[in-house]
């Protein structure tokens, strides 16, 4: 039989080493050593993008043809020009008749061409710069492309995330998962605040007024997300919003408690920095947002070693489909036979035991793993 | 031509799912035997192909008891039950074939570079023309952005403009795109509009990028010729991106054919049956992320591909497009706004959960039916007739049609409407899967519906470019599933009026009766089997003959049987009665128990 697919739990661990990547999106210089010390808002890498390209077609202006422009030309490919500087200029007898065109930006000359009779005019490059993003240890230096930065720490993926990079310290607006905190006060500000089950628009308002940087919760409501955007997601590939702010849920959309160990890591690390990023996508090469706390003190975990797709008796999971979304349970049944479930469907599925000694069928596509 | 070939391996690479099939000369002719299937392994930790595709033969050979590998490699020809005589493979790991294409004229070059690169199996991330309302410098900085697989530049017919072409030539140029596999590579860039200006676009392309000149896509306004650019594609999609890809140089040397982008092998496909039996065929492929369609119109093929319609990654965004209203029209019960969109949202963000409940069921076939809707009015939109065509129009041209830019989708003339993919082709009934298909594509007339098996399309679209007697028997008894045809008369009238009267000898003998406006009619017709039907249809009704018509014909049934729609085009949901109408319709169909 093939294997089944299992939804992959998300990764929650209260002390793991953590590797992230920290690449330019072209080549360029990394400025730091391998095994030097970056603190987050540290630049590791830098590079210059191409300048932006203005057009101009001269020989419109100039009234002649693409074949003569190169004769009017002022300037050749290569040369630098600045504002109002003279490009080309025509030579008539009666100077009052002489057209000249000036450059609209700083740049270089790109192109002259001959047969459209266009110019390119290319403006200076853009510096890009990328930030560490996490307290650590340069661990590996990809020459002229980035680096991997090494630290230890918790580690929390969120399901789904909006808003990009940032770091701040994480304060607790409830003590329990299953809470929620919609106002925040001002001790909320420049923090990163954990507000339980619910995040709502109100929540999103308070934060913005007290200055927040970021927001972790259990769930969003779809409304509540068109609202924070100003237009309805459709495809889930996010990081890039300018919302002023970086929203995590961990459990999915609706009011879900936040499963227990995350919430337990978050409150162990309160007061503690944490950088977080909301950058989700949802497509072959999954990427979930990340709640990452360099030098949490945690207990050690050793993760534990799976095959491949498999599921055992007693293991922890949460449901993540109707009729028992977001409830968490243990394994008590694998049947192997397919079985018919109430849509029709004949489907893999697993026997889960809830807390109350409750047992219900689940199809295995509508579980994931949980670590206790 | 007699084949050699007895015993064909064939695997597409997903782009999750690596799938394999065997196919296996039997008295009776090929027949498709064993299947198996593994997880793709073109992504990290193992970064190369061939595991899976090892994978997915080892489940066949499981399966079959036939010893297909040794070791490694895969045993041919064929030696008893050892072996197999040709090994061959489609691909859209890797997001497949990502193009960009220019044309001149947005409607006229620009349309038909779109066609040529959809038609060879590829995503075309943006089509840029001279006249596309963009400022220079916008157009730039988006090819930069794109990083497109390949570009593909044409524009003016030949002996035309050379300026506007050379123009977009140095477009490209500026923006200086780097292929999105392998950086130390130049980016693939084909050439195929005027061949007068052949010479400056080399001049200005030449030196950056993997310049290829081909035949003019579009050598006059009247003639479009994309086949030897789709080749040209083919061939680079081999050359610069499969074998950048993980693991693609060793599966290219496994294959007995050149490997084929899975869209352009269910096309090829698609085409070889229209040829084979003269008729005009329509497939939709639902995926999670992507749905395409394919039509064959009159021999013209056409494919598009609607990347953000789909049923997992991108089901937010078939809610986003297609709005609230439209997806709640198909629902037989109330449900409150907000929790629906927190459903549809959750499913994207866990896409492989199955619906457990018969109402998430309903809900997921609701929103399937609103992508396939939405899919096939952009497949409309792009398989039309030439544009720019300066035509001559006789008399009678004037009362029919040709005006030039008119969709080549006649629903009155479609014979055949395919559907495949999860949703379509793994609901828990037939039934079902046959309402999605009707209600989403509104056949008109007497049209036969089916859906793929287990998707084995791109295997045998493949397949037919070595041996299509083979492929061809194959997708008649194996690939299709046969739900039955639905004839649909066309027309506007009260609810509960005539809209025809029908007679039908079927084989538990012959029924007559009068079908009415707004009801749907399902009658034993069994698959493998055969009947004449007759319809009359009321004086404001068409069912293929012209209005008032009567038409004799006879249909095929299938595993759901002969429908009988007379809820007219488009389908009448009245707000006031719905969810009585869809109920009594639900019923009719028996979609889902009781």
């Amino acid at each position: 039989m093939a294997a089944h697919a299992y939804t992959p739990g998300l990764r929650v661990t209260r002390d793991a080493v953590i590797h992230k990547d920290r690449r330019l999106p072209l080549k360029g210089q990394v400025i730091v050593e391998p095994g030097s010390s970056v603190r987050r808002d540290q630049i590791v890498a830098r590079t210059e993008l191409p300048g932006e390209v203005s057009t101009l077609n001269l020989v419109n202006r100039l009234g002649v043809t693409p074949q003569e422009l190169s004769r009017y030309m002022l300037k050749k490919e290569g040369d630098p020009v600045a504002v109002g500087e003279a490009l080309a200029e025509t030579r008539p007898l009666i100077k009052w008749f002489k057209t000249t065109v000036e450059s609209p930006v700083d740049g270089t000359v790109e192109s002259i061409s001959s047969v459209t009779g266009q110019v390119i005019l290319r403006q200076a490059p853009r510096p890009v710069e990328v930030l560490a993003f996490i307290d650590g240890q340069v661990e590996e230096v990809f020459a002229g492309e980035g680096v991997r930065i090494a630290a230890q720490g918790a580690y929390i993926q969120g399901i789904f995330g909006v808003g990009g990079e940032c770091w701040g310290e994480l304060h607790l607006a409830v003590g329990a998962p299953d809470a929620s905190a919609a106002v925040l006060g001002p001790e909320a500000r420049g923090k990163i605040a954990v507000v339980g089950s619910l995040i709502t628009q109100e929540t999103v308002e308070a934060a913005r007024e007290v200055g927040a940087v970021g927001l972790i919760g259990g769930g969003i409501r779809d409304q509540d997300l068109r609202d924070l955007l100003g237009y309805d997601l459709g495809v889930a590939i996010t990081g890039a919003e300018d919302i002023g702010l970086t929203v995590i849920v961990t459990e999915g959309f609706g009011a879900i408690a936040m499963a227990r160990k995350a919430f337990d890591i978050l409150q162990n690390c309160a007061g503690m920095t944490a950088s977080i990023s909301g950058a989700t996508q949802i497509r072959a090469g999954v990427l979930r947002p990340e709640i990452i706390v360099p030098g949490a003190d945690g207990v050690e975990e050793q993760e534990r070693e799976r095959e491949s797709g498999g599921v055992e008796g007693g293991d922890v999971l949460r449901v993540i489909r109707m009729p028992y979304f977001g409830r968490i349970g243990r394994v008590s049944g694998l049947p192997t036979e397919l079985q018919k479930v109430e849509s029709g469907a004949w489907v893999r599925v697993l026997e889960v035991e809830f807390d109350q000694g409750k047992r219900v069928v689940v199809p295995r596509a509508n579980v994931e793993l949980i670590e206790a | 031509m007699d084949s050699k070939l007895d015993i064909i391996i064939a695997t597409d690479c997903g782009s999750t799912t690596t799938k394999a099939i065997l196919i296996e000369r039997k008295a009776d002719g090929y027949r498709q035997t064993c299947r198996g299937e593994a997880p793709t392994t073109v992504e990290a930790p193992f970064e190369d192909v061939t595991r899976g595709v090892l994978n997915a033969i080892q489940e066949v050979e499981e399966l079959s008891g036939r010893t297909i590998l040794d070791g490694e490699r895969i045993i041919t020809p064929a030696d008893g039950d050892t072996g197999v005589d040709i090994y061959i493979s489609t691909s859209s790991a890797g997001g497949g074939l990502q193009m960009m294409v220019a044309g001149v004229v947005q409607t006229m070059s620009g349309e038909s570079a779109q066609r040529c690169a959809l038609g060879a199996g590829a995503i075309v991330m943006d089509t840029l023309a001279a006249n596309d309302g963009r400022l220079p410098h916008e157009k730039i900085e988006r090819i930069r952005q794109l990083r497109p697989d390949m570009v593909l530049l044409s524009g003016g017919t030949d002996g035309g403009t050379v300026s506007h072409v050379v123009e977009l030539a140095e477009f490209i140029a500026a923006a200086d795109p780097k292929p999105r596999f392998g950086s130390g590579f130049m980016l693939p860039v084909i050439y195929a509009g005027n061949i007068d200006a052949g010479e400056e676009v080399e001049g200005v392309l030449g030196e950056m990028s993997a310049l290829t000149i081909t035949e003019n896509i579009r050598p006059t306004m009247e003639e479009e010729n994309l086949g030897p650019a789709r080749h040209v594609i083919h061939d680079l999609f081999l050359e610069h991106v499969m074998a950048q890809a993980p693991g693609y140089r060793k599966l290219m040397g496994w294959t007995g054919a050149p490997i084929m982008p899975t869209p352009g092998a269910v096309g090829q496909i698609m085409q070889t049956i229209a040829r084979q039996q003269e008729i005009n065929v329509v497939g939709v492929d639902i995926g999670g992320a992507p749905t395409d369609v394919f039509s064959v119109f009159g021999e013209v093929f056409n494919r598009t591909v609607s990347a953000n319609l789909g049923m997992s990654y991108s089901i937010s965004n078939v809610l986003a497009e297609a709005g609230l209203e439209q997806i709640l029209r198909w629902l037989s019960f109330d449900i409150e706004e907000a929790d629906l969109r927190d459903r549809i949202k959750n499913k994207m963000i866990r896409p492989t959960t199955i619906p457990q409940l018969l109402q998430e069921l309903q809900v997921e076939q609701a929103i399937a039916r609103e992508a396939l809707r939405l899919a096939f009015v952009q497949h409309r939109e792009l398989a039309v007739g030439l544009k720019g065509v300066q035509s001559e129009r006789t008399l009678a041209d004037v009362f029919e049609q040709g005006a030039s830019g008119e969709s080549l989708i006649q629903m009155m003339e479609l014979d055949l409407l395919v559907g495949s993919g999860g949703v379509l082709s793994h609901a828990p009934s037939r039934q079902q899967s046959c309402a999605m298909l009707i209600d989403a594509f509104q056949p008109e007339g007497i049209t036969s519906l089916a859906v793929d098996s287990i998707f084995m399309m791109p295997h045998l679209g493949v397949l037919s470019t070595v041996d299509p007697q083979a492929a061809t028997e194959v997708f008649e008894r194996d690939c299709l599933v046969y739900l039955g045809t639905c004839a649909a008369p066309v027309g506007k009238g009260k609810f509960g009026e005539t809209c025809a009267r029908y007679a039908v000898d079927l084989p538990t003998g012959r029924q007559t009766g009068e079908l009415r406006i707004g009801e749907l009619v399902l009658l034993p017709l069994g698959e493998g089997e055969m009947a004449e039907l007759s319809l009359e249809p009321g004086r404001q009704w068409d069912v293929g003959a012209g209005a008032g018509q009567a038409l004799g014909t006879t249909v095929r049934g299938g595993v759901v049987g002969l429908i009988l729609d007379g809820r007219g085009r488009p389908i009448d949901i009245a707000d006031d009665d719905r969810l009585d109408r869809l109920a009594a319709w639900q019923r009719a169909l028996n979609l889902y128990g009781e």
